[in-house]
């Protein structure tokens, strides 16, 4: 299969850049940066910084960046995805002297990063969602992301525990192949624990829509889902509603106990910091940039929220359970037979999806028991 | 406050032409509100425990400090020169449009559609892009002229509506027939040809969207205020019955007005997808068109002025990350700013005017 033959190269690949970034080799970006144990480094963000999801969570890694010895950290958010954003790449630089950009959102790399990173050679601009290709892109960019498919998975595991009435719901932005593969993987978690159980999808069509996710999160309990979790820029109004509702909910994106206490059950959360720290120490030691880093659970590039008490200590041991299997690299979630919700076979019997396998990143089908 | 416009009535008695007395007079309102404004943000920044004078420097800095300031302020002016258009011209007929936003989406995205198939037109392809984006926004907003004459629905909520319309529109067409099936997580329409992408003015680092923003402010301006047609509009928009007792067409005119703002904001949509972003996506809905009626108001509805305004917003804008940066003020800072400069804008015309009158009532003649 082409497809098993792309995922094999690309984990030689993976290899030799982890085995790149070790070897500190003498490249043209260690003359610029040897100088002084001293780094500026930038974080974009495209929404409020305290968002309780996607922004929140790139804001907390930064802060731990910040104490890192050496460091000079800036930031801005609200940074649309514009000339707004090469705007504040080349302010950075121009005049702060920033020499590691870290442009969080997903539509910032094509074109603005690139048109960016093309004008400053010397600048490293590490984009957070996986969009470089060697051959395509120039080597003072690169991607970083993180398979955060498998916290909603262990989302998934918790809400078929705690869920009474065998129905889940997903408040979902986009129907793109990232937000897909969360709905799937969050209803697979669940059907390992119950195969009754049934996952209802609403996708609000954008990536901060407050109101409709708030009337999603409604109707969903409205149908019947007992647990709740999403994927939007900020969680907390689906959080909050869900509470609200009386309704148990999964996080996503950041930790968002503080806001449901008694209702959240645990979240699937990014842990920015190890990637950060990657590339951070790359250019500090002059080290050619580390191109195209992934990582699950295991690698660190994700966390979960500590449980809450509506999660029984059985869900929590089944929980815990699961995640030691991932940790231990024993799970994979994508693997045949898997059927989608329209009853085609999208996975044959016998096959393994790494979380390497770029067939994942297509992904344009609902795995059966989602409806929506 | 009073000092200034004392010494602007001193300047207007002095003044021997009309016109001339009439610009000094707006252009003195104007600046009084903006000082009030900078007044009222520097008491915000005090009661927030910031200096203001740092503020106001470090503004300054980002927004003209420099070549990368200016750069950075042109950039973000251009777009709005083109939708404060959208504004300001069916507001000589005397209708509030403040839908531009979807005329800036219907614009791009028609310009992104055919902008795709110009690949071999080499240097031609931006013409036909130009004027199907100014077709697009210029239909948009010309049905509100024309739902508004012919319907009588008021045009500020029907263009407001229709801009929710063109969003789910734009949205419906972006991710669905003219996708690119490649665009896996931001769905797009396929990337421009190089053909159909528009430069830099030589060097500068600036779009040649600016050039044509301040082109058709020029034009609008001469439009309005030196042709018959202008002349027309601003009758029918200042008094209806009266326009049509002389034989004007005056719900034509409007429509006709709406119809040209509509289509400075398409314009400004396909600069955008030409210029920018180099395709159709959600990130061409990044506020302009609501930007615009800031601009317009500003500059009271006067095309000219929309100059001036649109350097100011754009400095504002650019200089916002600075605040942030340097001060760890939090972004919605510079939205405190523009919205005290808006309402002081909209309150000082009629308190400026009634001071005026004062002035000139206690001095004898």
């Amino acid at each position: 299969m082409s497809e098993s033959r792309l995922s094999v190269s690309r984990r030689h690949f993976l290899q030799a850049v982890v085995a790149g970034s070790l070897v500190s080799l003498a490249g043209p970006w260690s003359r610029a940066l040897a100088a002084g144990d001293k780094l500026t480094v930038g974080f974009i963000y495209v929404g409020p910084r305290d968002d309780y999801g996607y922004n929140q969570a790139h804001a907390e890694a930064a802060a731990q960046i910040r104490k890192l010895p050496g460091i000079t950290a800036l930031e801005e958010e609200n940074v649309a995805e514009t000339v707004a954003v090469q705007k504040t790449m080349e302010s950075m630089i121009e005049l702060d002297g920033a020499q590691l950009i870290f442009p969080t959102s997903f539509g910032y790399f094509d074109p603005h990063v690139l048109k960016v990173a093309a004008k400053y050679p010397g600048v490293r601009f590490a984009h957070c969602g996986g969009l470089w290709r060697e051959g395509v892109h120039p080597k003072n960019t690169g991607s970083f992301f993180g398979y955060i498919d498998e916290g909603q998975y262990l989302n998934g595991v918790a809400a078929g525990h705690a869920s009474k009435t065998r129905k889940l719901g997903f408040v979902a932005a986009k129907p793109i192949p990232q937000v897909l593969r969360n709905i799937n993987a969050f209803t697979m978690g669940a059907r390992s624990v119950d195969p009754s159980i049934t996952t209802r999808v609403i996708f609000t069509g954008d990536w901060a829509m407050p109101v409709k996710e708030a009337e999603a999160a409604n109707s969903l309990v409205d149908q019947g889902a007992d647990v709740l979790t999403c994927h939007v820029d900020s969680p907390k109004v689906v959080v909050e509603t869900a509470a609200r509702r009386g309704a148990m909910v999964c996080g996503y994106h950041a930790d968002q106990s503080a806001l449901a206490p008694q209702a959240y059950l645990t979240g699937a959360q990014w842990n920015w910091v190890t990637p950060y720290t990657t590339l951070v120490q790359a250019a500090m030691s002059g080290a050619p940039m580390p191109n195209f880093i992934r990582g699950g659970l295991r690698e660190g590039y994700i966390k979960t929220s500590p449980y809450g008490p509506a999660l029984s200590a059985a869900g929590q041991a089944a929980v815990s359970a699961t995640k030691e299997k991932m940790l231990a690299g024993a799970l994979t979630i994508f693997k045949g037979p898997l059927a989608d919700n329209k009853g085609r076979t999208v996975i044959a019997a016998g096959v393994e999806l790494a979380q390497t396998d770029v067939a994942l990143e297509a992904m344009d089908w609902l795995v059966e028991g989602v409806q929506g | 406050m009073s000092a200034t416009s004392a010494s602007a009535v001193a300047v207007l008695r002095a003044a021997p032409d009309p016109r001339l007395a009439a610009a000094l007079r707006a252009l003195a309102g104007t600046v009084g509100a903006l000082a009030l404004a900078a007044l009222l943000f520097g008491a915000f920044l005090v009661a927030a425990g910031h200096d203001p004078l740092a503020v106001y420097a470090l503004l300054w800095k980002g927004a003209f400090g420099s070549a990368f300031a200016w750069q950075n302020t042109l950039l973000r002016a251009a777009p709005l020169m083109l939708t404060a258009l959208c504004v300001v011209l069916p507001a000589r007929a005397g209708l509030i449009v403040i839908g531009g936003e979807g005329a800036v989406l219907m614009g791009g995205l028609a310009a992104a559609a055919l902008g795709v198939h110009l690949g071999g037109l080499g240097g031609m392809a931006l013409l036909p892009m130009a004027l199907a984006g100014a077709l697009a926004g210029g239909v948009w907003i010309g049905l509100v002229g024309l739902l508004r004459e012919r319907r009588g629905v008021n045009e500020a909520i029907g263009s407001l509506l229709l801009a929710y319309i063109a969003a789910a529109l734009f949205k419906h067409l972006v991710e669905g027939p003219l996708r690119d099936p490649a665009s896996l997580n931001k769905p797009s329409t396929p990337a421009l040809p190089d053909a159909a992408r528009l430069g830099e003015l030589a060097g500068s680092g600036v779009h040649a969207g600016l050039v044509i923003g301040v082109l058709a402010c020029v034009l609008a301006h001469l439009l309005i205020h030196h042709t018959p047609w202008g002349f027309g509009l601003k009758v029918a928009g200042g008094n209806p019955r009266a326009g049509r007792m002389v034989g004007l067409p005056v719900g034509r005119l409007a429509i006709a007005a709406c119809g040209l703002g509509g289509a400075a904001a398409g314009l400004a949509g396909m600069i955008e997808v030409a210029a920018v972003h180099g395709a159709a996506n959600s990130a061409l809905a990044a506020g302009y068109g609501y930007a615009g009626i800031l601009v317009a108001f500003v500059a009271r509805q006067q095309p000219l002025a929309i100059l001036p305004t649109a350097l100011l917003v754009g400095g504002v804008a650019a200089s916002g990350g600075l605040l942030q940066r340097r001060l760890g003020l939090p972004d919605a800072t510079v939205n405190v700013l523009q919205g005290f400069l808006f309402l002081s804008i909209l309150v000082a015309e009629p308190l400026f005017q009634a001071v005026a009158q004062r002035i000139r009532r206690r001095r004898p003649r």
